[in-house]
């Protein structure tokens, strides 16, 4: 295993049109460490696939480099940089069995046939493939499939990352928390650095320790998952990161202090003092979870009207209005009131972030 | 009304029966039957199928077929899997390749024949005469293999494209990330392609191979228009000899030997499917 780097990088696409070519990705800097689990979270077409691509030298990037433990590798053939790539579609040999499968890899380098035995016994072991060893690998379903497939890339002792591009794209829903748990355990057993690409914030949350958010071919923020929950750099963070998102209310900056745009609504004084030199555009924001909600008027809370309800279960999720002002807000599944009742609604000051021209405001 | 499937199926079954059903049965009437021109025809059982068996020259021509049959698929499939794999995947060029290549499938089989037999001619054909360059007396009336191996040559040109076409398709349809994960695997380019590409042309493979070998079966135009046959018997096949029977009009004869030669493609085609198409190995647990 090893500590993956990438430095100044970035990768364009001819364009169709002649001499024009548009970046997939634009001077990117990410630093994944020796044997963790890191998720790489963006919406489609952000140029996820195509950094995975290039750390497994499928794709050579057109500027910036590739460090595997501190060494350039740019120029390193893809079957000499010893990565492990698992794809959104599960690939196996048909023709072969799970077993043969495994051992694939390691034939291919030529290992000799007794540590090849051995080895992808142990992999078997850990996967849980055992009974279906002898299996022609095209009747297995794409759970199996997948997960053979990761097998493959697992079972050389010298893999260096392991690579994940939306592996859980095509597995039925109960067998999805299954993979995920497994790949889990395989991480830490293994001492594994992953690198797990997805749109799917909650399987990027829950898999990954280290979690780093893209858009538009660069990195919008790198950071734990309760730190991108809890203090998201930018409101596109906020709005990606939770469901429903952040909410976002726009500010303005005035000599009586922070104002709220278009709404009388009443910030705390702790959160409005931190302004004094800030200009621009500066929006509160504040998740829904964090919203706190009342139907007794409470002094110091603002008044808000019910818009919506939508029940999800254990929770309910409000639409609360107030002039311009919309907001979401979580509440208790007990929380009985009915659209256009009048809420009171508080924003607690240590939840509440500060953004002035799309950027936080740390105190 | 549990009828009704039946009465969709109607119209498809009539049209079968008159293209299909009716003209096998009248076939199958005549072969029971000893048939001369202008007297009642007599009822002899299986008396002609009894005769054709015994018959060398019906043995003759189907071994001959079944060796035709096999050279050809022995050649033209892996042929053709190899020009489809050297086909450009994407750019200009590959509409003219595909055209190109489609050119020797849109003559007809009788042109093809006459093409072919100018070609030959040992006086004024081309073969002859760079054949002759190297010092290879070439004549397709009178040498049998040359005969038999011309045939087998204007068959591979006639129909290695549409095995192309076939496996080029079959190419096309494989997702880039099997050759990914291969090369991820450090796969060589042999194994690369046994174990990705060629399972996953197997489908279309088999199609290929049904259609040549079943086609090879019934190839008449092509020795009719060449060679006629000859030299000899060197290129009778099974399709000639019921035709010339046919044409002597011995009926009977040639309805025996046309049912036994349908009943052969049948049975050969089926093994043949049975055996590309396999169920895989193993037991789900």
């Amino acid at each position: 295993m090893a500590r993956i780097e990438l430095k100044s990088l970035e990768h364009r696409y001819a364009s169709s049109r002649k001499g024009k070519s548009s970046f997939a990705i634009e001077d990117l800097n990410i630093i994944w460490e020796d044997g963790t689990a890191n998720a790489l979270l963006g919406p489609s077409g952000c140029g996820k696939t195509t950094i995975l691509n290039i750390i497994s030298g499928l794709i050579k990037p057109t500027g910036g480099e590739v460090l595997f433990d501190g060494v350039e590798v740019n120029n390193r053939a893809t079957r000499n940089r010893h990565i492990a790539q698992v794809f959104q579609f599960p690939v196996v040999y048909d023709t072969m069995s799970v077993m043969d499968n495994l051992a694939f890899p390691l034939r291919n380098r030529g290992h000799d046939e007794k540590e090849v035995q051995s080895r992808t016994g142990e992999i078997m072991e850990l996967l849980d493939l055992n009974k279906l060893a002898d299996m022609k690998a095209e009747r297995l379903n794409p759970a199996e499939k997948q997960i053979v497939s990761l097998g493959r890339g697992i079972v050389r002792k010298d893999t260096v990352a392991v690579l994940l591009d939306e592996p859980l794209t095509v597995i039925d829903p109960v067998l999805k928390l299954d993979l995920r748990r497994k790949l889990r355990l395989v991480q830490r057993e293994l001492k594994l650095t992953m690198i797990y690409v997805t749109h799917d914030q909650h399987e990027a949350l829950t898999f990954a320790d280290h979690v780093t958010i893209m858009k538009d071919g660069a990195v919008v923020q790198s950071d734990t998952p309760e730190g991108l929950f809890l203090k998201p750099s930018t409101p596109f963070v906020g709005y990606f990161i939770g469901s429903p998102g952040m909410n976002m209310i726009p500010c303005e900056n005035n000599s009586a202090g922070l104002e709220v745009t278009g709404s009388p609504l009443f910030i705390p004084k702790s959160i409005g003092g931190k302004t004094d030199n800030l200009e621009g555009s500066i929006e509160l924001g504040i998740r829904p979870e964090f919203v706190e909600t009342s139907i007794k008027e409470l002094p110091d809370w603002n008044r808000f009207e019910i818009r919506s309800l939508d029940h999800a279960g254990a929770y309910q999720i409000l639409t609360l209005e107030s002039g311009s002002i919309r907001i979401k807000s979580r509440v208790e599944d007990h929380f009985v009131s009915k659209e256009g009742d009048p809420v009171w609604v508080n924003f607690p000051t240590d939840k509440t972030n500060l953004y002035a021209n799309g950027k936080l405001v740390t105190p | 009304m549990r009828q009704r499937p039946w009465l969709f199926l109607l119209p498809t079954l009539i049209l079968m029966s008159i293209s299909a059903f009716v003209p096998l049965m009248a076939v199958i009437n005549y072969s029971l039957h000893t048939i001369f021109a202008g007297s009642t025809p007599e009822y002899v059982g299986l008396q002609n199928y009894t005769d054709v068996m015994g018959d060398p020259q019906f043995r003759g021509a189907l071994r001959r077929q079944l060796t035709f049959s096999l050279i050809v698929l022995l050649i033209e499939i892996p042929i053709g899997v190899g020009i489809a794999l050297c086909l450009p995947r994407k750019g200009p060029t590959v509409g003219l390749s595909l055209v190109l290549l489609g050119i020797p499938l849109l003559i007809p089989y009788n042109v093809v024949g006459i093409v072919w037999r100018l070609f030959t001619q040992s006086d004024i054909g081309v073969i002859p005469r760079v054949l002759s360059m190297f010092g290879y007396k070439y004549n397709v009336s009178l040498d049998a293999s040359d005969a038999f191996m011309t045939i087998l040559l204007v068959d591979v040109w006639h129909w290695t494209p549409l095995v192309v076409l076939l496996a080029y398709a079959g190419l096309q349809a494989i997702p880039q990330t099997f050759y990914q994960a291969a090369e991820v695997d450090g796969a060589s380019t042999w194994k690369t392609f046994r174990y990705v590409t060629l399972p996953k042309l197997r489908s279309v493979l088999t199609l290929g191979l049904l259609i040549r070998f079943m086609d090879s079966f019934k190839v008449y135009s092509e020795p009719l228009l060449l060679t006629g046959g000859g030299p000899g018997n060197a290129t009778t096949f099974m399709s000639l000899f019921v035709a010339r029977k046919a044409e002597a009009y011995e009926l009977g004869y040639a309805g025996a030997s046309s049912i036994i030669y349908l009943y052969v493609v049948i049975v050969m085609s089926y093994i043949l499917f049975q055996f590309i198409n396999r169920p895989p190995e193993g037991k789900r647990a």
